[in-house]
């Protein structure tokens, strides 16, 4: 298939803006004007609808196909949540407006307040903001806040501790936020090691960060005693809430003890993905770091309208240039009002229910590093099929794109081998869940009958497998060179 | 309330079986009841036609009737349907990274397609697969000078976006960096004080063009002394600009960023938003964030994949270039079709087209007793000084359905009576002299 510039003819014209008047040009003087071509393809409109409506034709994607990526909560996304934050209102409202005059922005501000309102019960928090971008976006806001709450109190903290389970987001956060990390390995029952934990604990640790349940599917049975531990050496407990979908009504990060959370709303909260964002990475922390959060924040007065507070006392600054991605808020409000208490706790229920399912009837076929019950996703090794068959996991990733289902996340998290993590998400049906089972199944009989077949797969969909190393060796990173 | 679970009572009794608990809630006993929610005190669930009347509601208690001539980086743009229609498609919509790449060539090339544009667009070598906004890819823009040359101080121009610059300033708290700002001339670069301080010391020198306050510079020389000096030389650029103004790639600049919310994203109340980065090519492999390359699969045919992987968090974890995952994907798709759709002519037009209308606003209000123009190169953008706060002024217009320009006092302590106006090409002349003949009444 042609690239957008092999189809370009020179002369084309596609959508027209209008002409300027022609003594435009002079109103420009000549030394800051551009001389170069500007290096963009000439096509008419049905030229580019068709190049790229078959380019996402090229896509696997939750609307088409079961996508159980695990850590990624590839839930359904409602379909009216599209709409409404396409409103004009919304979508229409230039942020600086809430700069000239909050009285012409209560809507969206009422939103935001609301949404805050909701997250922060949801999590069992105090305080809320909006304005990280994403979940790596939330984990550097809540490394920040950790700077500045030691720094207040006069702490000398140069440590986050992370479990090697961990995304690599965290120690790569912790790191940006100036911090060096510890990393910890996870017991037998999958959980942080307690003991070693205890060991590396010092006064000098500012943090410790911790998925709830952790990326192994695993709800930690000693996570009481890990933040008594951190408690008692001042370290603030940040909470990874990308697996937040695990525990909706079951259990909330305050309660447990920690001091901040983020939420990823595009997992959670059923706003979509978009092939690699945006999503939103709203951070919610508890009493003592409310007076730290990023400025402006949403507050409500009095008379019930809804303003901006720039004089948050102890404030970060701002993470973001107005208020997070917004219109992802406005799809996650509109997810939450829908689902409400019990909507919520259910897609929790069906969510782990779901994982079990999987869990449950694949053991048999495939090594599971943990025998217990797991929360929203269940994570597999592929290490019989490598030892026996030499099949890994990558070519149980490829066969199932064979079959017309998106893989499971693989060879995360690090600490299993060959890892196959599979998230499928409350929204799938028990029929989907079979039908992926059988894959699962009749994959694992042809690594054993005939492995090489899927060395090969998958040989039925736009390209093979494509040669990764020559990408990195010959760098070619734009259409023209 | 809406429901999107699709189990019914017999199957979650199947499963429940063949999973061998006797109930849903056995599934949860790893979590003991003391860590049990203290409360979980949510309103009832609604349903779909409830929550779309909740929502109609709050929308119009945003107001919408008023002209406006607010930029400040973010701009109210035309936006073409098509970008609409092909940004909606749910095969881009509901994906994820592109980490399989057999089964994600269509955002894979697209983003390709994205990366060769904005290539184009800023005359430099490559381009990632985005950043979330351009202030946030400003801080990654000053970090991967930081890694090239080891220094610790940026030198930042006062008329760098104050946004950006407090975005930067919150992330390096807690880092052993050294933010100079150098204060503007009245409201344009201070070449001279900037290139005076560009030693050995200093890691990048950034400065926006056009400024915040609407000014053009030519940066070419300061940045040729940058190099001489081993000093990255970052610049901050409007894209929609770049169909007439000088590009970051011909001044030489080492690294471009910018707020990409002019091609084709809406206003959205501040996102999402798209950081754009363009970079030399000795920089490429110092890049944050996801990059797209092309190669072949196994049958010789082409393929594209995510290349350079060894620099991101996933691999390198605490040693990665960024922390950045989820950028702003289908924030890169919507420039990439807006720019297809434009093309070569049309993103040209756009920008001269903006530079007609900001100038005959200009020259209008310029024509009011006591409005001054401030001289100087500018495109769709510019400040006028007039005779009473701007703060007030704009306060008044908004009452009359206009919203004025953005008051510098809210960023520039010393400049009460500064208004920053854009004209965009959805502006027309007679909204221009609505809103000036309403000027007229207002002004002192």
């Amino acid at each position: 298939m042609k690239n957008i510039y092999e189809k370009s003819v020179p002369g084309r014209r596609g959508v027209d803006p209008g002409t300027a008047k022609k003594e435009t040009e002079k109103k420009l003087a000549d030394r800051y004007r551009r001389i170069s071509d500007n290096g963009l393809p000439e096509l008419s409109e049905l030229d580019v609808i068709r190049h790229y409506i078959r380019l996402s034709q090229l896509n696997f994607s939750v609307d088409t196909h079961f996508y159980p990526l695990g850590s990624c909560t590839m839930k359904y996304n409602p379909k009216v949540n599209e709409a409404l934050s396409s409103l004009p209102g919304f979508a229409g409202t230039h942020p600086f407006m809430a700069y000239l005059d909050v009285d012409a922005v209560q809507g969206s501000l009422e939103l935001i307040y609301s949404l805050s309102e909701l997250l922060a019960e949801i999590t069992g928090m105090k305080g809320v903001t909006t304005q990280p971008y994403a979940g790596a976006h939330g984990e550097l806001t809540g490394i920040l806040l950790m700077a500045a709450y030691h720094g207040t109190k006069g702490n000398r903290k140069k440590y986050v501790i992370v479990p090697d389970e961990a995304h690599g987001t965290n120690p790569a956060s912790a790191a940006m936020g100036g911090f060096s990390v510890i990393s910890i390995p996870v017991d037998r029952d999958g959980g942080m090691d307690v003991n070693i934990f205890r060991e590396k604990m010092s006064d000098e640790v500012a943090g410790v960060m911790l998925t709830l349940p952790n990326t192994l599917g695993l709800f930690p049975r000693n996570i009481s005693e890990i933040v008594k531990i951190a408690k008692k050496h001042d370290a603030l407990l940040y909470n990874d809430g990308a697996n937040l979908n695990a525990i909706l009504g079951k259990a909330r990060p305050g309660d447990i003890g920690f001091d901040i959370v983020h939420m990823n709303l595009h997992k959670t909260f059923a706003t979509p993905h978009g092939g690699g964002g945006p999503g939103a990475g709203v951070v919610a922390v508890s009493e003592k770091l409310v007076d730290f959060l990023p400025v402006p924040i949403v507050t409500k007065t009095k008379g019930g309208a809804y303003t901006l507070d720039f004089k948050v006392k102890r404030s970060i600054g701002r993470v973001a240039s107005f208020f997070g991605n917004f219109a992802v808020l406005v799809r996650a409000y509109a997810y939450i009002m829908m689902l409400g208490r019990e909507g919520l706790t259910d897609a929790s229920e069906k969510a782990v229910l779901n994982a079990n399912y999987i869990r449950v009837k694949l053991k048999k076929y495939y090594d599971a590093p943990f025998d217990r019950n797991c929360m929203h996703e269940c994570v597999f090794s592929a290490r019989r099929q490598v030892q026996k068959y030499g099949v890994h996991a990558i070519d149980i990733a490829k066969a199932l794109i064979e079959r017309g289902i998106h893989p499971p996340t693989i060879y995360f998290p690090l600490v299993v081998d060959e890892a196959l993590m599979i998230e499928p998400t409350e929204t799938e049906s028990k029929e989907t869940l079979d039908e992926f089972i059988r894959a699962m199944v009749e994959i694992a009989e042809t690594a054993e009958k005939n492995p090489g077949m899927l060395k090969n797969a998958p040989e039925n969909t736009p390209v093979s497998r494509p040669d990764e190393t020559k990408a990195a060796r010959e760098l070619k990173l734009t259409c023209n060179r | 309330m809406a429901l999107f679970t699709p189990h019914t009572e017999n199957e979650i009794r199947e499963m429940l079986d063949a999973i061998g608990v006797g109930s849903m809630e056995e599934l949860f006993s790893d979590i003991p009841g003391v860590l049990r929610p203290k409360s979980f005190d949510l309103p009832a669930g609604t349903t779909e036609n409830e929550t779309a009347r909740i929502f109609g509601e709050l929308e119009r208690r945003n107001r919408l009737d008023y002209v406006s001539f607010l930029g400040g980086g973010y701009y109210d743009h035309f936006i073409p349907a098509a970008v609409d229609t092909i940004t909606s498609r749910s095969e881009f919509v509901t994906a994820y990274t592109p980490y399989q790449p057999e089964a994600s060539q269509g955002t894979l090339r697209a983003i390709f397609e994205y990366q060769t544009m904005i290539a184009g667009i800023t005359s430099l070598e490559f381009a990632n697969a985005s950043l979330y906004d351009g202030g946030t890819g400003l801080y990654e823009a000053i970090a991967m000078a930081v890694r090239t040359n080891g220094r610790k101080k940026i030198i930042v121009d006062a008329g760098v976006n104050p946004l950006f610059r407090s975005i930067v300033k919150t992330y390096i708290t807690n880092l052993d960096l050294e933010i100079r700002e150098v204060e503007l001339q009245d409201i344009s670069t201070d070449t001279e004080s900037i290139g005076g301080l560009l030693d050995d010391g200093v890691a990048a020198v950034v400065v926006q063009n056009p400024n915040f306050f609407g000014m053009v510079d030519d940066y070419e020389e300061l940045f040729s002394l940058a190099r001489t000096r081993g000093v990255v030389s970052i610049a901050v650029f409007y894209p929609i600009s770049l169909g007439i103004i000088k590009t970051p790639g011909e001044m030489k600049a080492d690294i471009a960023v910018g707020e990409g919310q002019s091609l084709g994203l809406p206003l959205s109340f501040g996102g999402p938003y798209l950081g754009i980065m363009a970079v030399e090519k000795k920089f490429v492999r110092k890049m944050p964030g996801r990059i797209v390359g092309e190669t072949v699969d196994k049958n010789g045919k082409r393929a594209f994949v995510l290349t350079l992987q060894a620099r991101e968090q996933h691999i390198r974890r605490e040693k990665a270039t960024s922390n950045i995952c989820s950028n702003q994907a289908l924030c890169a798709l919507r420039a990439v079709v807006y720019l297809s759709l434009m093309g070569k002519n049309g993103f040209r037009n756009t920008a001269l087209i903006n530079l007609e209308r900001a100038e005959y606003l200009k020259e209008k209000i310029g024509n009011i007793r006591g409005v001054e123009i401030i001289a100087g190169q500018t495109f769709n953008e510019f400040t006028v000084r007039l005779p009473m706060s701007a703060v007030d002024f704009a306060h008044k217009m908004l009452g009359h359905g206009y919203a004025a320009g953005i008051p510098a006092s809210l960023f520039y302590q010393d400049k009460p009576n500064h208004l920053i106006l854009s004209a965009t090409e959805k502006r027309t002349e007679q909204e221009m002299d609505g809103f000036v003949a309403v000027a007229r009444k207002v002004l002192p």
